[in-house]
């Protein structure tokens, strides 16, 4: 009986380790042989951010502000529906997020009539009359609230894993997190900043005219009120003339006669003699139809090709242009065209985003941690190793065998999971080494308390690993559970260093509570072991 | 039975009467929380990292020992001059530079800092090791889970011992967490770490850890109350702790070695984290015996018949 368990345990262990061997070669074997890479685990085990330096980004999109632009859109269109239906207003407006109404009450039930039939994802929130005059509150309906937030924050992740890929970072993770965030994980990476550059902009794209009024200065300067339907616009900073340049400023109107959603393609031009580098723009059908317009009605005018609101340049307008090609000139350096390059061919941002969470760590910050984590590995485990050794002399040998098949165990199932080992990771390794002997004590001191009971070594040891047992999985499973709980709480790193709390724990209680039982079930059947050395 | 032959730091029969003292020890335990509430007071609330704080953290190495003025000095040319500046240790060639919350929602803000020290010190002379930027939003809602989750742990072991054993073992362990974690931050507090995510981390795994004493008092307290029922509590809890008394010095003790070595030798990013698991593991020790016992012992039902 004894026997028959004993050798299938054994199977078990050799299994086990055999196939701990096969996940953890290629994490120490540089170059593997051609049929491991076929037939058998190959990956290594991954390091996250914090040991291999590179940047993890948490960004807020602004949906309110993806919400604002919409509505927007709506009150137009609001505006231009009631014209036509003949409903005299006297004001249309958005505040915050909805839209303001004042129309007169004899047309009210034509109003919300239309409002009702033309506009379904609007919702009249409430109303009031004064005189007779009604004000009219709307806001766009629930559902349709719902489906913009989701549709913004869809968009700007889609954007952004473009403009990423187009950036060529070696294994990116972009993913959702909550109802405004996304996340973003760039390993390796060295230049942060320009990186969040390119995550961040919101790259619109605009073409307007400039404003044909005589000395627009007067305008600028704020002398003289705007003339209606145009607006003031910066220039993007030219500081690269050295000195203090003035950031010019512009008088355009206000109307978008072209957007950058038309681009179907943006290519670097590299620098020539005469100008620096800029970026050709092709566009597609209606795009090149809708520039072939807008040339062809405003030659001999300055063009302001705009983008997140500031003029990058502001050529004139010689003749009309067809063949869907522009281009966008300005004082960058080639980098930079680069950049812009990539932001209009992966195209525009639904909404802002901000950076709400920064972790940047450089790639010497990372391999100090990997040496200062393992040596403490080393020195703890040596520490525990020889106390054990020392107080418990054969079975410290036994309590030392576990441990080392407890750290294999456990790397090895880091590797498989394709974990990520974090610095907090390496931390709960070295803290398994602590915990992982409480088990082999427990079950040693039980042990000696059995013996001094004057029971046989078969015995005593029976009633050791039978009496311990309660108590080992009692304090393991409490450990566990405040394992979980920190993998729900924690983000990147500290969730390293609960899976491998969590993963350490189950193997010390394997290894400490089957594997030793193996060999002394081996020295009191075929040794006939009469004396516990613990 | 001759006893020589084990290796003991406990040597058996051992009867230190622990019960006697636990006024002692309670005058002890309030003593300690009191001095980490005074701690906090005297520092002005919880020292929070950035991750709690939010605001801007950037972790810089120079290639030759500088002052604490010339860096300031450097950041002031770009309106910084105000920033919390910290030696980390390595020979003052390490510094954290700590901006307030309202710099984390400004654009490039790591960038001027950069920028401004390239510009004093020269580009070549020092390397950003780490820029770590939390908002607002970010550092509230790690806060309010930070609380939760050490709040839900404890009252999670609690219930566990209570559903294994017996209520009063699991009041007596949730009462002992709580002590653990107040002392644990109080001594936080007291050598001014930050509390960050990963000292929230330690104190989780204080929590998780520090129940294993307990499981091992209260194991051993309930197989002496099957074993002798003539006894009073007070004698059965005595003599189960002076009995359980090596496993939970041994327990210990190995788990310290290895927080020693990580304290040492992990580097000053894990620092905070070693020290936390190092108050918590041995606060945690002290009071399995001295708090979680004596709850048990207050709410045994049979006190009144039973003389001590």
């Amino acid at each position: 009986m004894r026997n028959q368990s004993l050798f299938y345990r054994t199977l078990l262990i050799l299994g086990l380790t055999a196939s701990a061997i096969v996940y953890l070669v290629p994490t120490f074997v540089t170059d593997l042989p051609q049929f491991w890479k076929d037939y058998l685990p190959s990956h290594r085990i991954h390091l996250g951010l914090d040991l291999q330096g590179g940047t993890h980004l948490v960004m807020t999109v602004d949906v309110q502000k993806a919400l604002e632009n919409s509505l927007d859109h709506n009150v137009e269109e609001l505006k231009r529906e009631l014209k036509e239906a003949k409903i005299g207003i006297t004001a249309a407006e958005r505040k915050d997020t909805s839209i303001q109404v004042r129309v007169n009450n004899s047309e009210r039930n034509q109003f919300t009539d239309l409002v009702k039939e033309r506009f379904p994802n609007l919702t009249i929130e409430n109303s009031s009359t004064e005189d007779d005059t009604a004000n009219i509150q709307l806001v766009f309906s629930k559902r349709e609230e719902q489906h913009l937030r989701e549709s913004a924050l869809d968009q700007s992740l889609e954007t952004i894993r473009n403009r990423i890929d187009q950036f060529g970072v070696s294994e990116p993770i972009i993913q959702r997190e909550g109802s405004q965030d996304i996340l973003i994980q760039l390993p390796g990476i060295q230049d942060p900043q320009r990186a969040k550059d390119l995550i961040g902009r919101t790259a619109v794209l605009e073409f307007k005219v400039l404003s044909e009024v005589p000395d627009p200065e007067e305008y600028l300067s704020g002398k003289k009120p705007l003339p209606p339907g145009t607006e003031i616009l910066s220039g993007a900073e030219a500081d690269r003339t050295g000195g203090r340049s003035q950031t010019p400023k512009y008088l355009a109107e206000a109307k978008t006669l072209m957007t950058g959603d038309v681009i179907s393609d943006a290519l670097v031009r590299p620098a020539t003699q005469l100008e620096g580098p800029y970026v050709a723009l092709e566009l597609n059908a209606r795009g090149g139809k809708q520039f072939e317009d807008l040339t062809g009605a405003n030659v001999g005018r300055r063009l302001a090709i705009i983008l997140d609101n500031k003029v990058y340049s502001a050529p004139v307008i010689r003749e009309r242009i067809s063949g869907g090609r522009a281009s966008i000139t300005g004082n960058f350096d080639i980098k930079e065209a680069r950049d812009l390059a990539i932001v209009l061919r992966a195209g525009a941002l639904p909404a802002p985003v901000r950076v709400a969470e920064e972790r940047t760590v450089g790639p010497s910050l990372g391999k100090d941690s990997i040496r200062q984590g393992i040596t403490s590995f080393v020195v703890g485990g040596s520490l525990v190793i020889i106390f054990m050794l020392v107080y418990y002399k054969f079975a410290g040998v036994l309590a030392d065998m576990a441990l080392i098949f407890n750290i294999l165990f456990l790397m090895a199932v880091l590797t498989a999971m394709q974990a990520t080992l974090t610095l907090p990771g390496i931390a709960g390794i070295v803290l398994t080494i602590g915990m992982a002997v409480d088990a082999n004590v427990l079950i040693n001191e039980r042990i000696r308390e059995e013996l001094r009971l004057g029971k046989t070594a078969r015995a005593a040891i029976d009633a050791g690993y039978k009496r311990a047992l309660p108590a080992i999985l009692d304090t393991n499973t409490n450990s566990f559970l405040a394992g979980l709980i920190l993998f729900q709480f924690g983000t990147g790193a500290v969730r390293g260093f609960a899976i491998t709390l969590c993963i350490g724990l189950v193997s010390s209680v394997f290894t400490a509570v089957v594997c030793t039982r193996v060999v002394y079930d081996y020295l009191l059947t075929y040794r006939r072991l009469q004396n516990v050395s613990v | 039975m001759e006893n020589t032959k084990f290796r003991e730091i406990i040597k058996p029969g051992t009867n230190f009467d622990f019960i006697r003292f636990w006024l002692v020890a309670l005058v002890i335990s309030w003593v300690l929380i009191a001095i980490g509430i005074g701690s906090f007071i005297y520092h002005g609330g919880p020292n929070y990292g950035i991750d709690f704080s939010g605001g801007v953290m950037v972790h810089l190495r120079f290639s030759k020992p500088q002052s604490i003025g010339d860096i300031r000095a450097g950041l002031s040319t770009v309106g910084l001059g105000d920033s919390t500046i910290q030696d980390f240790g390595a020979g003052s060639t390490e510094y954290l530079v700590r901006l307030p919350v309202e710099a984390s929602e400004t654009k490039g803000i790591s960038e001027t800092l950069t920028q401004a020290l390239a510009t004093k010190f020269g580009k070549e002379s020092f390397e950003v090791l780490r820029i770590e930027l939390v908002g607002p939003r970010v550092g509230k809602e790690l806060r309010q889970r930070a609380v939760l989750a050490v709040a839900f742990a404890t009252l999670l072991m609690g219930a566990y011992i209570w559903f294994r054993f017996e209520l009063r073992f699991g009041v007596g362990a949730a009462i002992a967490l709580v002590h653990d974690v107040l002392i644990a931050a109080g001594a936080l507090s007291l050598v001014n770490y930050e509390i960050d995510l990963t000292v929230v981390a330690g104190l989780l795994t204080v929590v998780g850890f520090s129940v294993h004493d307990t499981v091992i008092v209260c194991d051993r307290i309930r197989e002496n109350m099957r074993k002798s029922r003539r006894d009073s509590m007070a004698t059965i809890i005595n003599r189960s702790i002076n009995e359980t008394l090596s496993r939970t010095v041994l327990t210990t003790g190995t788990a310290i070695l290895v927080v020693l070595s990580l304290f040492f030798l992990g580097g000053n990013v894990i620092r905070s984290f070693a020290f936390t698991l190092l108050v918590g593991f041995v606060i945690g020790t002290y009071s399995s015996i001295y708090i979680a016992s004596p709850i048990v012992l207050w709410m045994d039902p049979s006190r009144g018949r039973r003389n001590r």
